[in-house]
């Protein structure tokens, strides 16, 4: 009885796990086969195996069809940068919040905590005004001038998404709870408070950066809403406007799934090889956020 | 400065180290500034500023890229939003005061647009929808009927995904509680589409809802035994915004799964052997022991949910463009179609303030909810 029990779960854990994970696997195949294949494997289990003429063609067809690597070496270069950087302002922060006394430490925390309801779509707007009438500062004619606005830039896309009170908070609460002993000794012997972060707090807080730099890195790697707005040219495109556009003018369904496998590769990347870690941080994020 | 940094990290520092590290290194102060610096600054500009200035700007005619100077038009934004009228109809009657009638036999009112038009009372309004009372017609009219609509959209959207996700992910957190082994696999696998971009998941779905050569079609006609017909998912108005509920309940349930799982792993076991003793089987253990322990997590689940489900935008451009017909426009899209597409910034600026003014109402309804759980 038990052991019927035990097989029932399972079948049933492996259904509930088909639904979940065919439209990505279904994707990945797609990618591979010729456009008569995908429609002739669609209604079997074939639509999720590597199976009959694997082909890379789709890809071939995207890469002379679309910008897709410029795309890709945007959304790489926004990404890192922002996530490093985040990483940067918002530890030292949460350093100043969670582990020194000053003056209007109370509200700038009730403020970092306030921010955190507000969500992207809320400033989505009025954040494109703004940035339009920011000057970037360039080099021509051999000298510094102001030039156009920030519109259609790589900045753009990453300097707005660099401070993050979620962030800020999930370092403030990890700093936290670190005993302060440390820092004292330190203290004693005459260590400034950067040192006392860069030597003492940083290398005891591994998880907390690890979880905020795959929160970030998944962030910004997905951003859509935003530089659909804010990025009207293809010089400094990221890949998810890319591949909407392709999309919107595409009908071979293999080429948009070759688009869409590659623009997942790199999550899916980092995914496989921090399950452990990306599960267990989103999981702690959530609870305390 | 000294009497208050010479305590600050421990209560048992004395006063004399204190002094002594003050005179070795430039003041506290300065490193707290240039530390926060950064990240205030930043929150200021791309989080605060912009707040400050769409509020500002829904008072204005501002446009995104305009050589006419901007000016104040007080609440006229607002106006064009939220301002509902309605009118009554009565039929038209022929000289021998019959109901003329149309070929169809159904009854003629006058052209609503001469009587919008006539009456300085109905400006700049327009038909939203109509309702029959006997002879007579009920019109309710708004000055932007797209952003009622919208804002109906958003709650209908708002009411389906919040027990379809949070429902799905208790049930998967349920499943993979289970001490079985591998399940962590599981959890993996039930996690996947939570890490793929809700883009590239809006675009395979786009495939799988196809009409003639989708999944789902196929499924349905073969359980069916071919009575019923191909659903054209997305390009249906009835069924375009369900559709879009469906899949993004299944991407996002992940996240919920795993603050369930939490949840659940944070009942004590004594909980259970405790309702084992007084004779309750699986279903008695779930309803007084699981759902009661779970009742923190669940309100926190769904006021996550709800606010995240407000801003539904990615899924809406990418797979319908707010059509068919206007039925899945949202309140954020109808916000991005202004104040961007249409560069009525000041427009824009009034929706994402409304929008605020809803999130803010939803997190002090948390607030609430818990502050009376603590009273109890």
């Amino acid at each position: 009885m038990k052991r019927l029990q035990k097989l029932g779960a399972y079948l049933f854990l492996l259904l509930i796990g088909y639904v979940f994970l065919f439209p990505l696997l279904f994707m990945i195949m797609s990618s591979f086969k010729p456009e008569q294949v995908i429609f002739a494997d669609l209604y079997s289990i074939r639509a999720i195996l590597p199976v009959g003429d694997l082909t890379l063609d789709n890809y071939r067809q995207v890469f002379e069809k679309s910008d897709v690597l410029l795309y890709f070496r945007n959304s790489i270069l926004i990404t890192s940068a922002a996530v490093v950087l985040g990483l940067i302002v918002n530890s030292l922060l949460a350093f100043t919040l969670s582990r020194m006394r000053w003056s209007g430490r109370k509200y700038i925390l009730a403020a970092v905590v306030a921010l955190m309801i507000i969500p992207i779509e809320a400033i989505v707007v009025p954040l494109l005004l703004l940035v339009s009438k920011l000057p970037t500062i360039g080099w021509e004619q051999g000298g510094l001038v102001l030039m156009g606005s920030w519109l259609n830039s790589l900045e753009v896309q990453i300097l707005p998404f660099v401070a993050n009170s979620f962030f800020i908070f999930l370092f403030y609460q990890f700093f936290r709870d670190i005993p302060k002993d440390f820092d004292e000794a330190a203290e004693l012997d005459g260590a400034t408070p950067f040192q006392i972060y860069r030597h003492i707090i940083v290398p005891m807080s591994g998880p907390v950066f690890a979880t905020v730099a795959i929160l970030h890195f998944l962030l910004m790697w997905n951003q859509y809403i935003w530089p659909i707005m804010a990025v009207q040219g293809e010089d400094a495109r990221p890949v998810m406007p890319g591949i909407q556009i392709f999309f919107g003018r595409q009908t071979s369904w293999g080429e948009i799934m070759a688009y869409a496998s590659f623009v997942t590769l790199p999550v899916l990347a980092v995914f496989l090889a921090f399950q452990k870690k990306f599960v267990s941080s989103l999981a702690g994020a959530g609870i305390k956020g | 400065m000294n009497a208050s940094t010479s305590v600050n990290s421990s209560d048992t520092l004395t006063v004399s180290s204190g002094r002594s590290a003050e005179t070795r290194r430039p003041p506290r102060k300065r490193y707290v500034f240039l530390m926060s610096a950064p990240a205030l600054l930043g929150l200021f500009m791309f989080m605060v500023l912009p707040f400050l200035m769409a509020l500002g700007m829904s008072f204005t005619d501002q446009r995104l890229l305009s050589p006419n100077a901007t000016e104040w038009v007080g609440l006229r934004n607002y106006d064009r939003l939220l301002n509902i009228s309605w009118l009554v109809q009565e039929p038209v009657s022929d000289a021998d005061n019959h109901l003329k009638q149309t070929a169809d036999g159904e009854l003629v009112y006058p052209r609503l647009r001469s009587v919008l038009r006539k009456n300085p009372e109905y400006k700049e309004f327009k038909e939203f929808t109509h309702w029959s009372f006997g002879d007579k017609r009920v019109v309710l009219l708004a000055k932007d009927p797209s952003f009622i609509q919208s804002i109906i959209n958003t709650l209908l959207f708002v009411i389906l995904v919040v027990p379809i996700q949070c429902g799905t992910a208790l049930g998967l957190a349920l499943l993979i509680n289970q001490k079985l082994r591998g399940i962590f696999l599981f959890r993996t696998v039930f996690f996947s589409p939570v890490v793929t971009s809700i883009v590239v998941v809006s675009i395979v779905w786009s495939f799988l809802y196809h009409k003639d050569l989708g999944l789902f079609n196929h499924y349905l006609n073969a359980m069916s035994f071919g009575l019923i017909g191909p659903v054209d998912w997305l390009g249906d108005p009835d069924w375009a915004m369900p559709s879009i509920v469906l899949m993004s309940a299944w991407q996002a349930a992940g996240v919920q799964m795993l603050i369930f799982l939490a949840g659940l792993q944070g009942i004590s076991g004594d909980l259970y052997e405790a309702a084992e003793l007084d004779g309750a089987g699986p279903w008695g253990k779930f309803v007084n022991v699981t759902l009661p322990g779970l009742k923190n997590t669940t309100i926190f689940v769904v006021i996550s949910t709800t606010i995240q489900a407000f801003g539904l935008f990615t899924q809406v451009d990418v797979m319908t463009r707010g059509g068919p017909q206007g039925s899945t426009s949202t309140v954020m899209y109808h916000a991005v179609t202004k104040g961007f597409r249409e560069q009525d910034i000041a427009y824009g600026s009034a929706i994402s303030v409304i929008f605020f003014l809803a999130i803010l109402a939803i997190a002090l309804l948390q607030k609430r909810f818990f502050d009376k759980r603590e009273d109890a």
